[in-house]
């Protein structure tokens, strides 16, 4: 009888079957791609609008005469290249109908996600920050395994580390508000209807000031997501955000684990 | 994954962003999608007329957070025969049109503006371009001359048509009876306490404090009251809504 034998020189490995777990819920993912197109259109029509006065200043008014704490004239040519914003030639009025659009579904998108978050406890069980992770030793070791990256916990491959869970907080809880919060401070209408909005930035211009730095870190946000998008396996990552399953990654080879991961958790 | 799928996707996600990009300016071409991206208007306005009370007033300043400079902005003279003469006599034969679905149509001279009750307050003044002054207006109420005038109940737009032209067109704005008849609504003559200069829209400019700059119409020669904006300018209530489809509903 010919038996079928592996060649003496590979051990036979016992066969795995790969592990799928259901990783992001319905809401995370409807919100995931409707910010990813909602956020893109922001920035290039923010950028149109930004054109028009390239200029930032702290306080209630600021103009031509008033001293600007950034000037970003000297940028305009890159400013105003068309791959950059919406529409591609300059047109304030165009840019506006977009970003004014835009802004609804960014603003009632982002309240919908959070409600929905709570009630299927995604805040709670994903998002929640527990003080032991936010201790300088396992910050330091969370850098290093990414430095080497190194992304899940082997005993919870499925859980968020914690600089992942600090910049997702970051962006749905500072970030996303403040740009909301700042756009609406700069309407003269809102301004009248909430009086405060203005009171708590210090003046429409310091609103529009916070509005652009709030923007420069959702920027910064894209490109580090994107990034680590790449590096951790774009296919499978964008997959399991299209249908929330994610096949856990091979297991990397034995190596001493470092000295403090986040606890693990039971993955749905 | 090798590294130069990785580099061929990086390739490929910019090369979508770029067709994304140029994507978005077709769609906006398309007249079914432009409808879509200029609904956003309505429902603004929409939001902001159920969250705001009809009278809720713009912030307002005190005399030492006024800008040092105000700047002008759009036409800084119109610069006709006609006004230039107003100009040389001071104004002095200048007079203010109010017609149109009125009962008693005006005829105000800037002594019978003075006349009225006034009004003064130091707002912001907001340009769409982004940039904020403050500065101090004085006039009164619009409110209180379309009272006079006595407005009939069909008008539902109050139309202003100004001294500047524009491709040879008067510039003019509309604002509905809801702005026209807000107590910060005024017909100012006066700016920083002395008479409104050329450059900021001598004699009379519109001041309308809860929108955008360009609804705040400078040289103002006529008012109407009408009950629609069709058969006016192109119909869209603006010179610059006309011409370069800017919000009529400016509140944003």
């Amino acid at each position: 009888m010919d038996e079928p034998t592996a060649p003496p020189d590979t051990p036979l490995a016992p066969p795995i079957a790969p592990i799928v777990v259901y990783r992001h819920r319905l809401a995370t993912r409807i919100w995931h791609w409707i910010n990813a197109i909602t956020i893109f259109i922001m920035i290039g029509s923010g950028i149109g609008i930004l054109n028009a006065h390239p200029r930032l200043y702290w306080g209630q008014y600021g103009a031509n005469f008033d001293h600007a704490w950034l000037d970003l004239r000297p940028y305009g040519a890159i400013l105003r290249s068309g791959w950059l914003t919406i529409p591609a030639g300059y047109n304030l009025a165009i840019s506006r109908r977009w970003h004014l659009l835009f802004a609804l579904v960014l603003g009632f998108g982002l309240l919908v996600f959070m409600i929905a978050s709570l009630i299927n406890r995604h805040f709670q069980r994903d998002l929640r920050v527990r003080a032991r992770e936010i201790g300088p030793r396992h910050l330091w070791a969370d850098l290093l395994a990414h430095l080497r990256f190194d992304f899940h916990n082997p005993d919870d491959p499925a859980a968020y580390n914690t600089l992942q869970k600090l910049a997702y907080v970051a962006a749905i809880f500072v970030l996303i508000p403040l740009m909301i919060f700042t756009g609406l401070a700069m309407s003269p209408g809102m301004d009248a209807a909430w009086p405060w909005l203005i009171e708590l930035f210090g003046g429409r211009q310091s609103a529009r000031s916070i509005h652009f730095i709030a923007a420069s870190g959702i920027v910064l946000f894209v490109i580090v997501h994107l990034t680590l998008v790449v590096l951790a396996g774009p296919i499978e990552e964008v997959w399991s955000m299209i249908t929330g399953r994610w096949t856990l990654p091979a297991a990397p080879p034995p190596e001493p684990a470092p000295t403090s991961r986040a606890e693990p958790e039971a993955a749905e | 994954m090798t590294l130069i799928t990785r580099r061929t996707l990086v390739t490929g996600g910019a090369l979508g962003a770029g067709l994304l990009l140029s994507g978005c300016d077709k769609l906006a071409q398309q007249p079914s999608f432009r409808r879509i991206l200029f609904s956003g208007e309505k429902i603004n306005m929409g939001l902001q007329r159920a969250l705001m009370d009809r009278n809720a007033l713009a912030p307002e300043f005190t005399p030492d957070q006024m800008s040092p400079v105000f700047r002008t902005n759009g036409n800084s003279n119109p610069n006709t025969a006609d006004y230039n003469r107003h100009v040389a006599e001071n104004f002095a034969n200048w007079r203010l049109d109010i017609g149109g679905l009125v009962d008693r149509p005006l005829r105000l001279s800037l002594t019978d503006i003075g006349a009225f009750p006034q009004r003064a307050q130091i707002t912001r003044h907001d340009c769409v371009e982004g940039w904020s002054a403050i500065g101090k207006w004085q006039g009164p109420m619009l409110g209180n001359v379309l009272k006079a005038a006595g407005v009939r109940t069909s008008a539902r737009y109050i139309v202003f048509t100004c001294a500047d032209l524009w491709s040879g067109a008067p510039y003019y704005e509309s604002i509905d009876l809801i702005d026209a008849f807000h107590p910060q609504t005024i017909l100012a003559w006066a700016m920083n306490d002395k008479r409104v200069s050329v450059g900021h829209g001598a004699p009379i400019r519109l001041r309308v404090e809860r929108h955008l700059g360009y609804k705040n119409a400078k040289y103002v020669m006529r008012i109407d009251a009408v009950a629609s904006l069709a058969g006016i300018g192109l119909g869209k209530g603006g010179y610059w809504e006309d011409h370069v489809n800017y919000d009529w509903y400016a509140g944003i």
